[in-house]
């Protein structure tokens, strides 16, 4: 958040994703607010069927055609998606928005060599020769940090380690210089050690670029030591969305509280005490959903969580909770 | 002292891989010469990369793959002499993704009973009430007797899975991966299962995990494995605290705590995991490690035992050049 007044580069308001099943309307994602500026990296946190994933497609226009889509604004730079034609949308693609997906595997074509596909990304968007375009891939590859970088190029995917596969298909999400990088899960599929060279070479590229991204993932761990902001998303909503520092130094959300409750965390749970746990299921997202979706969950229901869900907090740091305080005086903390 | 429960001696297990259509077959080492031993109600976590043998220990031990060399022992029994069925009472296995290791087509009450009747244990009826008590054990209700696993949630299915590997009242329970699957609201109510089942029964586990801080939390020692030897082999307070070998560092400065102020870890590690076909000479570990000397390149480190624990590196061997005795990384 360099400057706080800019126009962002990507305004998300009240998006809602509603899936036509046979027992009822699913709504998978219910009216979520956003907004990212350059270089800003936001991450989106939930457990599965939270909508996350869902979220990311929807802003690339990849969704299945049977999920209905709508929103009040989904602006990107000017243009605004909710109304981009399928030609409009496939030109920002790959262009102006890059995307990274859990398994590289998926997002490589095993016929073919690296080389030619790095090559056919710019040359799909920009009219660079076949030379000029080798000479960027090359270039990025390096960046990326693979050695040798000209002699992969002949190389086939399965070739490549998996953290070697993850690295090709950031430099090819990078092969136009996008203004924003929707990642999905890029670490999941890694071992650890993997995984933090992987993520610090998103956070370095991201900010040596000015590229903003959206990190889609289930790992908390993860968004804390990569995000500016954080979203954490819950049965479709924005539960608890703000900067980093305030999300995990002052979790207002009972739900946000929950999660870190139930990870261990070295040196701050003790080791073989119960680990915290969140109680019963999500809940069906069939059919209409009122009130908090949590309350069913939360250790603070009353009966005003079946109500319509104030949103609390002050902008940046926002939570949907009927208590101002998420409770937190309940549970002996201290604001 | 009592005989522990299990003890693995010098236990290598080497496959021949063929390398294109008319390649000459290589071998390739996936578990190098490892020795181990676990106390009745020690949690052994075993930790290390994709590739570096751990699961190829796993299987070792369930006896589904027999050791090219050395000895595995259960309460001082080699299993090898052991038939299937009788190494199957004492040790049981959970693995990671509970879609693909519960049979869609049985019920919840055959799935957990299997075990019983391949044993021969007991007529229906008790078979029935044994299977009630063991769900009831690991948290699920009685309703779901009658019900299939693609009716149930992954942590419901990880819930089979322990009860059907706690029925026969195992001494090990091999964990392979068991949470990885899951959400981590549901990842924290297994893990709590485990420990409160462990402390119940007695339960000895190997608890095999990438994630290092549930390693942490609920492993009494801790081996690190790296391309099919352990590497170093420390009580957790121990490892967690000042890890010894520089390998072992690289995996504890990879662990993403939820903490914002800190960024994304250096882990100092260089190229890639080197192919397990061929693989470096010396200290296998030398080509990543920031700490790696000609010696390194030249002598693998023969295993050092250091406060209880082991440790494989030339930095912590007084007979070597590169001895430094109070070098934590």
């Amino acid at each position: 958040m360099s400057d706080d007044n800019a126009k962002p580069l990507l305004s998300v308001r009240g998006l809602t994703l509603d899936i036509p099943l046979a027992s009822g309307m699913l709504h998978a994602v219910r009216g979520i607010d956003f907004d990212l500026h350059r270089g800003e990296t936001l991450c989106i946190v939930g457990e599965s069927g939270s909508g996350k994933s869902l979220t990311s497609l929807a802003i690339m226009g990849l969704l299945e055609k049977n999920i209905r889509r709508s929103a009040d604004r989904m602006d990107f730079d000017g243009t605004e998606l909710t109304t981009a034609s399928q030609r409009q949308m496939r030109a920002l693609r790959g262009d102006r928005i890059a995307m990274i997906f859990q398994e590289p595997m998926t997002s490589l074509n095993p016929a073919y060599t690296i080389g030619d596909q790095l090559i056919e990304a710019l040359r799909l968007h920009r009219s660079v020769s076949r030379d000029t375009a080798r000479k960027r891939a090359v270039e990025l590859l390096e960046k990326v940090g693979i050695t040798a970088a000209a002699s992969r190029l002949g190389q086939y995917p399965h070739q490549l380690s998996g953290g070697l596969r993850q690295r090709v298909v950031i430099a090819m999400a990078l092969m136009c210089e996008p203004e924003l990088i929707i990642a999905d899960e890029p670490t999941t599929a890694l071992d650890v050690t993997i995984q933090a060279q992987i993520l610090r070479l998103l956070v370095d590229l991201t900010k040596e670029m000015n590229v903003a991204m959206i990190l889609i993932t289930h790992d908390l761990g993860v968004v804390a030591r990569v995000a500016d902001n954080v979203g954490v998303m819950y049965a479709g909503e924005l539960v608890e969305s703000g900067p980093a520092s305030a999300v995990f130094g002052r979790s207002m959300h009972p739900y946000t509280r929950g999660l870190l409750h139930c990870i261990p965390q070295p040196g701050k749970t003790e080791r073989g005490t119960p680990l915290g746990t969140i109680p019963g299921i999500v809940p069906s997202l069939v059919g209409d959903v009122e009130g908090c979706a949590f309350r069913t969950r939360c250790p603070h229901a009353v009966d005003a969580c079946r109500d319509a869900i104030p949103e609390r907090g002050e902008a940046p740091h926002q939570f949907l909770c009927v208590h101002p305080d998420g409770a937190r005086a309940a549970e002996g903390e201290t604001a | 002292m009592t005989a522990p429960v299990l003890e693995l001696d010098g236990v290598t297990k080497t496959y021949h891989v063929k390398q294109g259509l008319f390649g000459k077959a290589k071998p390739l080492t996936a578990v190098n010469d490892v020795s181990l031993t676990l106390q009745r109600g020690e949690v052994l976590g075993l930790v290390g990369e994709s590739g570096c043998g751990k699961s190829t220990l796993a299987k070792i031990l369930l006896g589904l793959e027999a050791p090219t060399s050395g000895k595995v022992l259960v309460e001082g029994e080699e299993i090898g002499g052991q038939d299937r069925l009788a190494l199957a009472r004492r040790i049981q296995p959970i693995f990671q993704d509970p879609y693909s290791s519960l049979n869609p087509r049985k019920t919840i009450a055959d799935i957990v009973s299997l075990p019983l009747r391949v044993h021969g244990i007991g007529d229906a009826a008790s078979r029935a009430r044994s299977v009630r008590e063991t769900l009831d054990l690991v948290g699920l209700p009685a309703r779901v007797l009658n019900t299939y696993p693609s009716q149930m949630s992954g942590g419901q299915r990880q819930r089979v899975a322990i009860a059907r590997a706690l029925i026969m009242r195992p001494e090990i329970v091999i964990c392979d991966e068991p949470t990885s699957a899951l959400d981590v609201s549901v990842q924290s109510q297994i893990l709590n299962l485990l420990n409160d089942l462990r402390a119940e029964f007695g339960l000895t586990y190997l608890f095999i995990s990438h994630d290092l801080a549930v390693v942490e939390h609920l492993a009494t020692r801790v081996a690190v494995m790296y391309l099919g030897r352990i590497v170093e082999e420390a009580e957790v307070g121990a490892l967690f605290d000042a890890p010894r070998h520089p390998y072992a560092r690289a995996l504890l400065n990879s662990v993403l705590t939820p903490d914002p102020s800190l960024g994304v870890p250096d882990t100092q590690l260089g190229a890639a995991y080197p192919n397990p076909i061929a693989p470096p000479s010396g200290c296998h570990f030398h080509p990543r490690c920031p700490f790696a000397e000609v010696e390194c390149e030249a002598r693998a480190p023969r295993p050092v035992s250091r406060d209880g624990g082991l440790v494989e590196c030339h930095l912590h061997d007084p007979e070597s050049k590169m001895y430094r005795p109070d070098f934590t990384v």
